[in-house]
């Protein structure tokens, strides 16, 4: 039998995931904004932007959605995470604030190229600096130093040695590359010219071999920094059958690349960040703050869960085709933007 | 400053910068669709063009009313985790509501601007309506969830835990329909009103802009309503706080003592040494009427309730006079256009009556902060009323000066920004009406459609 409290955490890790897959690749378009350069860095930033416009409001809700959903129904999970990430949490909500401000006032300022180039500037760092925060987040409640126990400690055993780890680093970086390979992979699927196409190829090619070499350096790491993760990744079934997949899809993913098939790329590169966050999640349970928080003495009043989980159905049953309604309406605004 | 007092302010300013564009959120949307329900009716371009600017307005505030807005969420824990232990699971139905009110908010006012050619004008104005429709739930949610702070029902305290959880019972606390009713109604009578304020002044500069006496037109109709509606809302409001927190409402007077027939005072300022409320116009008996209905029904004092439970009554008291101070001026001048118009079926359009609403078009927001300051500091010191203190609802983080300065630096920093980006809009206004009314009709349909603005950017 699953309880209402599993299937909760099921769908804050699909909501995740989603958010990781569509802002997730936002803030991937932030850091090529920031890395866009040649002849065609112009029109490299006009892609980028064109694709965020009409929906990043919309994508941003699913980290709301993850945050109303933990307070919900794992109020002491909640509670604990606010108190020991307190540092890496409000930085996380500084790089969203200027993010998602300096991409509108971008859009709306003055189109003279010194104030575009103000805001994209904002823009384009805050979209680097705020994936490595949310990773270090990530890594933080899998590496197990997270304790609700804060008698008689000081302050940095509290608030830093948490999270201020070089496992946190290895995993925010992780996540840094992973939004930047699945923004560029989009971008070669929306780019309206071969060239453009080009030029985001070989930047997806050059994020995958990042990705592949900080998730060897986050797995090193896990070794002395995080062993309970390291131990369900390294020594389950379930585990080496994902890990299988996840290489599968990178591989193919890298393979479409190469040939140009970008739809096809773009389909694995999803199901490889699919599969390292599902990857994750698997290694997680039953935990959801490492050492002492699972998800069973973490949760709240039962009652809501269950009113929780009717609320999400049926919102989804709105939501979706409101989406998908969206999605039709600017595939053909996102497969070829810009017409200027 | 002890850490505690930074939290409350951060609290405060946080969710009064954000309260700013949420009703933002709420009124415009449905100002632009009344825009655009009226082109689609009259064929008038002008209306597109209105429609159009007030679109671009929601567009930037909308994207700070998000941000501003997940800081919120993320703040609920960071400054108070204890609060969110206690109280997640009874509060969290209503927020989780006000997800979804967010989705189907974002992605139709995506659909809304950048659509335009995308789908069909119905399909187009839907989407609109949909959007003012969300926006409105999601101050729905919202404050239901603040209303269960003032008036907590569906739940069983047992030691100082709560258990027995209905989160669906919480949401029907007594406080929540006469809270809601009120921030709506404030909502479009703030915003209303202020947008009315901006096109009379440049309708001042020039008379005959028909760009901005249309809109003018949409802005009273709507604002001036709301306006005269918002005093009776308030006196719900205001009954319900009598019955179910008399300690704010003696707060809210400046009422010490308790007696039967108490008086309703305009200004004065409450000394919690001397326990008096000097310098303030008494009406006999009208407190008693107005919060009970009975001019001898008997209202509690604060010396009723030991020291250590009393709001900052000054504060408390004065944010009240404020409030009703701008509403009463607000339901004056819209009781004047309402008087003018039944005169002449026309616009006012006098100078004088154009020059009343400038002058008041910032009294909603400042009436819609002042009253938050009400509810919010009227509550201390508990964060749910009777059960839960805020101080033991506060994050053992010390040094909260820092993200404290650091937040309010970054909210100033928006604000400006966003009232720079705004002034720019409405100097561009200009220009672009300028265009309207001196060409021909003919050319006028195509300048429509090339403007800058009309694209769908
Ligand atoms: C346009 C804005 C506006 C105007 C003109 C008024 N109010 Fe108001 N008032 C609000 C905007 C507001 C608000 C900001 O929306 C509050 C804060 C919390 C809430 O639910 O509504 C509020 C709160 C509030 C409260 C406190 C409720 C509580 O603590 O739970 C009372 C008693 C009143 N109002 C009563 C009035 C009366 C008698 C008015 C007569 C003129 C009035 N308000 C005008
Ligand atoms: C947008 C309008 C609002 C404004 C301007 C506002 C203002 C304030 C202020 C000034 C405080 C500090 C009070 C003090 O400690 O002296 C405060 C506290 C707080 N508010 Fe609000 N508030 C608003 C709406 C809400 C809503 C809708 C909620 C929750 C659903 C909420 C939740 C809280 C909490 C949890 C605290 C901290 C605990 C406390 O001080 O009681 N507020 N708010
Ligand atoms: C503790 C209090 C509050 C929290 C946690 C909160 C949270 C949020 C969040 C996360 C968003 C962003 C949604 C998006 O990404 O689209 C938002 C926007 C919004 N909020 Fe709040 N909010 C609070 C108080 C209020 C209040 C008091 C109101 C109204 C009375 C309100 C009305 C709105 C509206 C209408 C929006 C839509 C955004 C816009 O149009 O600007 N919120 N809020």
């Amino acid at each position: 039998m699953i309880d209402a409290a599993l299937y909760l955490a099921i769908i804050m890790l699909i909501s995740l995931n989603i958010y990781a897959l569509l802002g997730g690749a936002d803030y991937g378009g932030g850091v090529w904004d920031l890395f866009a350069v040649g002849k065609r860095a112009k029109e490299q930033r006009e892609l980028i932007a064109g694709a965020i416009g009409p929906i990043w409001e919309a994508n941003h809700v699913w980290l709301i959605l993850v945050v109303v959903i933990l307070f919900s129904a794992f109020p002491a999970a909640f509670s604990l995470l606010s108190i020991s990430l307190h540092v890496p949490l409000t930085l996380l909500l500084l790089g969203i604030i200027a993010r998602g401000t300096a991409f509108t006032f971008r859009k709306y300022d003055s189109h003279k190229d010194h104030v575009q180039r103000r805001w994209g500037r904002i823009f384009a760092m805050a979209s680097l600096i705020t994936p490595v925060l949310l990773g270090i987040v990530v890594g933080a409640i899998s590496q197990g130093k997270v304790s609700a126990d804060i008698a008689g400690k000081t302050f940095s055993q509290v608030y830093i040695d948490p999270w201020c780890t070089p496992f946190c680093f290895a995993v925010g970086g992780f996540a840094l590359v992973l939004f930047s390979f699945l923004a560029a992979v989009y971008s070669t699927v929306y780019a309206p010219t071969e060239e453009l196409k080009t030029d985001f190829q070989r930047r997806a090619l050059g994020a995958q071999v990042a990705c592949a070499i900080l998730a060897l350096l986050v797995f090193i790491l896990a070794e002395h920094s995080a062993p309970g993760l390291k131990d369900s990744l390294a020594h389950s079934s379930w585990s080496l059958l994902l890990q299988g997949a996840t290489a599968a899809c990178a591989i193919s993913s890298s393979i479409a690349l190469f040939k140009r098939k970008f739809h096809a790329a773009r389909f694995f590169a999803a199901g490889q960040v699919t599969l390292i966050l599902w990857g994750w999640g698997l290694a997680q349970y039953p935990y959801m703050i490492r050492p002492d928080m699972t998800i069973n003495n973490a949760q709240g009043a039962a009652s809501t869960q269950t009113l929780l989980l009717a609320a999400i159905a049926s919102g989804a049953l709105l939501l979706f085709p409101s989406f998908y309604f969206l999605l039709k309406v600017f595939k053909h605004k996102i497969d070829q933007p810009i017409n200027k | 400053m002890s850490d505690l007092i930074f939290a409350r302010a951060q609290m405060g300013f946080s969710l009064a910068f954000h309260i700013i564009f949420a009703v933002a959120g709420i009124a415009l949307p449905l100002m632009m669709v009344i825009a655009e329900a009226l082109w689609l009716k009259t064929g008038d371009e002008i209306y597109k063009t209105i429609t159009k600017r007030w679109a671009r307005g929601t567009a930037v505030l909308f994207a700070v009313g998000a941000v501003s807005g997940t800081v919120l969420s993320f703040e609920l824990g960071l400054l108070w985790p204890e609060f969110m232990k206690w109280a997640g699971s009874i509060i969290g139905l209503p927020f989780a509501l006000e997800g979804y009110a967010f989705f189907t908010e974002a992605i139709f006012l995506g659909i809304y601007l950048y659509g335009w050619d995308k789908v069909s004008k119905p399909m187009h104005l839907l989407s609109g309506c949909i959007v003012a429709l969300s926006g409105a739930l999601s101050a729905v949610f919202v404050v239901i969830a603040n209303a269960w702070m003032n008036a907590p029902v569906g739940f069983k305290l047992v030691g100082n835990l709560p258990t027995e959880i209905d989160p669906l019972k919480a949401m029907t606390s007594p406080a929540a329909f006469p809270q809601v009713l009120h921030m709506l109604i404030a909502a479009y009578a703030a915003i209303g009103l202020l947008a009315a304020g901006v096109h009379a002044f440049m309708l001042l500069r020039d008379r005959q802009n028909v760009f901005h006496r249309r809109a003018l037109g949409i802005c009273l109709a709507l604002g001036c309503t709301m306006a005269l509606a918002e005093p009776l809302s308030g006196d719900i409001l205001a009954q319900m706080v009598a019955h179910t927190q008399p300690i704010k409402l003696a707060a809210l007077e400046g009422q010490f003592d308790t007696m039967r027939g108490a008086p309703l005072r305009i200004g004065g300022l409450p000394n919690v040494e001397t326990k008096q409320t000097p310098y303030s116009i008494e009406i006999p008996k009208m407190l008693s009427m107005l919060a009970f209905h009975d001019l001898d029904a008997e209202v509690k004092g604060l010396n009723d309730f030991p020291r250590d439970v009393w709001p900052p009554v000054l504060l408390v008291h004065l944010n009240f006079q404020i409030m009703v101070a701008c509403g009463v001026i607000m339901g004056v001048v819209s009781l004047w256009a309402a008087a003018l118009y039944a005169k002449t079926k026309r616009l006012p359009d006098s100078t004088a009556f154009l020059k009343a609403v400038i002058c008041i078009s910032p009294l909603g927001l400042i009436a819609i902060e002042s009253g938050w300051m009400v509810t919010e500091l009227g509550r201390q010191p508990w964060v749910v009323h009777g059960v839960l203190r805020t101080s033991h609802a506060v994050t053992p983080m010390p040094g909260l000066w820092l993200p404290f300065t650091t937040f309010l630096f970054v909210y100033m920093a928006l604000a400006v920004i966003v009232v720079a980006l705004l002034i720019r809009e409405f100097s561009r206004s200009k220009d672009v009406v300028a265009g309207v009314q001196h060409t021909s009709p003919a050319s006028k349909l195509q300048s429509a459609e090339t403007r800058p603005e009309s694209d769908h950017d």
